[in-house]
């Protein structure tokens, strides 16, 4: 008994022991590198695809990617647990305060969010900025409401119960749509306000896009938002939306980018901004950037100048995967700004 | 001499492991508080009472969730304690020899399931009979409290179904046990006094009464902590209603969907204090059972000696 017990005890050390330094006699000539970055769950499928394909150009450069959402990647970034994060939502003020160094902003791709509808017989929807903020107050209860019926003279309206449907899970499609409708309703700002979750006033709330477009598809009168691509992937009908110039569009990967070059001109340096609602004719208004997070003076200035380069691939031949994965790409203005700025970074 | 040294060793090392459990559980206590502070400092006693959950305003209430938890728990309690024992008497009383092992294996089975499947199920194949249920309710019924609200199909009625499926495996499977092991001393007993089939049943059920109890506590515990099918069903809104119709919210819900993009300082321990009223409500709530349980071995002193589950896992 005591015997066994002994032998056992031996044998963890022995485990413990073999476990614990690392194979070090035989080290390749190149040794690999890995850089770790963790946040936004919207782009990973693009990230991934990226860093997978710099991976095969350049093998020993291994890249990890955690998509923990982007109050993680934020909160990792902080810890300095990872190299480098990734947002759906530019870290404010309280939080770049809160970080150890200061924190440069860099977008990568596009996303859009289109509010998807579930009312039967009737030609594709148009919706203005303050109708859907009406919608999702509560305050329009009914699809035949004079207010849609204005905005959509040639449908014929039921007269059928508007459902509210809404993102229960924390999430920058939550931000974004609700940035948007803060810009062009007062009372939703006031309200509601825009932030990754928020409290909604009416409706039900569905987990993740599928769990909206699911409540969406089986609710008849169901109204819901869900992102661009979710939506375009799932061939899931969605309403145009009126933008800044008063134009009715349709989400589409050009348009989503036009939003992005119509608020380059008022792009500030560090990237930390809101392009809802962006003033062009041709910009959809529900869109936004997503970014990823490096520290200005990183410690580890080989791993930095691993990024940086990139990062400069990224933004150059990297945006070609972007469509094809559903991503609107970045407009050139966009990214001549951001290669200067990848200068910011010291290496 | 040897012998008596091997029984102390063993004596040490297996006492290390309820000393583990302990620790766990007042490590997990201590990390909760100290991880809320900031919410438990500004809301102090307002966070149970409060009604408002405003992530953007930074005010936050858990009452809702509260509510939502348990009303759950005790509608998926009563639809699934008549099933599961049913099911249990029948198994351990009723059914031909064959069927006992299999029928058992099945029920068993159903515990296995992970709830993401029960949740895509809710969301696919429950929720729109639902729907048509609540479509086809009467004007006069919807009158009634319990009924009224917009036929969506999601909603606390449809999160109670789903839960109740999930509970009855584990209080079915402990009742069964506990049936199985009655003496059968006290089936001949009734039997012999001139006992109907059902009237022996219930001698045997009134001899395993704390058993049984120990059995419903113990699917009390699992619909408290389940999340992930509650929260694709439930329809995730922090209402306080009695309706069956209505969307609700549960606690363990609003930590999942919630947690990963919660970078406010504050809303991240609001979410933290929600995980410690859930801790402190299912400590309550089995202590009650264990007061239940032990009030019921009080009156029927008789029946110490009867195989009542010493422990139930403490479902977080």
């Amino acid at each position: 008994m005591r015997r066994t017990f002994f032998a056992f005890l031996v044998l963890l050390a022995a485990c413990a022991k073999t476990e614990a330094p690392p194979a070090g006699g035989s080290a390749p000539a190149s040794k690999t590198i890995t850089i770790n970055g963790a946040g936004a769950t919207f782009p990973n499928p693009i990230y991934s695809k990226w860093f997978s394909d710099y991976n095969k150009a350049h093998p020993n450069i291994q890249v990890n990617y955690q998509s923990i959402g982007s109050g993680g990647g934020i909160k990792q970034m902080t810890a300095q647990t990872v190299f480098f994060g990734a947002s759906d939502m530019p870290m404010t003020d309280e939080q770049l305060k809160a970080a150890p160094g200061p924190i440069l902003h860099f977008p990568t791709v596009l996303g859009a969010v289109v509010p998807a509808y579930n009312v039967a017989n009737v030609p594709p929807l148009k919706f203005s900025g303050p109708l859907l903020a009406d919608i999702f107050l509560g305050k329009v209860k009914k699809w035949n409401d004079p207010a849609i019926a204005k905005v959509n003279p040639s449908a014929k309206l039921p007269n059928l119960d508007v459902t509210v449907v809404h993102r229960s899970d924390g999430s920058g499609t939550n931000f974004i749509f609700c940035d948007f409708l803060s810009k062009v309703s007062p009372v939703f700002k006031q309200q509601v306000g825009a932030s990754t979750s928020v409290n909604w006033p009416v409706g039900v709330g569905g987990k993740g896009n599928e769990g909206v477009a699911g409540l969406v598809k089986q609710t008849p009168g169901a109204i819901g938002y869900v992102e661009l691509i979710y939506a375009l992937q799932n061939d899931i009908p969605f309403g145009d939306v009126q933008n800044a110039d008063g134009q009715f569009v349709r989400a589409s990967l050009d348009s989503v980018t036009a939003a992005a070059a119509g608020a380059a001109a008022n792009t500030p340096p560090d990237f930390r901004v809101s392009i809802t609602n962006a003033p062009s004719k041709t910009a959809y208004p529900i869109s936004s950037f997503t970014w990823m997070l490096f520290y200005q003076n990183p410690k580890d200035k080989e791993r930095a100048r691993i990024m940086v380069d990139f990062m400069k691939w990224a933004l150059t031949d990297g945006q070609k995967e972007a469509p094809p994965l559903g991503y609107a790409p970045l407009p050139k203005e966009v990214i001549n700004l951001e290669m200067q700025a990848l200068g910011k970074i010291q290496l | 001499m040897r012998r008596s040294s091997d029984d102390r060793l063993f004596r040490i090392v297996t006492g290390i492991f309820p000393m583990l459990v302990l620790l766990i559980a007042v490590g997990i206590a201590f990390e909760l508080s100290r991880q809320s502070m900031l919410s438990i400092r500004k809301f102090g006693f307002e966070f149970w009472t409060g009604r408002t959950w405003d992530p953007v305003a930074g005010v936050f209430g858990g009452l809702p969730f509260i509510w939502g938890t348990l009303y759950s728990s005790l509608l998926a309690l009563i639809l699934s304690t008549p099933i599961a024992l049913g099911i249990a008497i029948f198994i351990s009383e009723l059914s031909p020899r064959f069927l006992r092992q299999p029928l058992g294996y099945l029920t068993e089975l159903l515990a296995a399931i992970p709830s993401i499947v029960y949740g895509l199920w809710g969301v696919f194949v429950l929720t729109p009979i639902v729907r048509k249920l609540e479509l086809f309710t009467p004007d006069w019924l919807k009158k009634v409290p319990l009924f009224s609200g917009p036929p969506l199909g999601v909603g606390m009625g449809t999160a109670a179904i789903i839960l109740s499926i999930m509970v009855v495996p584990f209080t079915s499977s402990v009742a069964r046990e506990i049936l199985k092991n009655v003496p059968s001393a006290q089936r001949e007993a009734a039997y012999a006094l001139g006992a109907t089939r059902w009237e022996a049943i219930k001698v045997a059920i009134g001899y395993g009464k704390t058993g049984i109890i120990g059995a419903i506590m113990l699917g009390l515990g699992r619909a408290l902590g389940e999340t992930m099918a509650v929260t694709m069903v439930i329809g995730n809104a922090p209402v306080i209603s009695t309706s069956l119709f209505k969307p609700q919210y549960t606690m363990a819900a609003v930590i999942a969907n919630e947690f990963t993009e919660a970078a406010d300082e504050l809303y991240l321990h609001a979410l933290i204090e929600i995980g410690l009223l859930l801790f402190i409500i299912t400590i309550f709530v089995n202590a009650l059972s264990r007061l239940l349980i032990w009030s019921t071995q009080q009156r029927r002193t008789s029946v110490f000696a009867l195989t009542a589950p010493e422990e139930e896992p403490v479902a977080a």
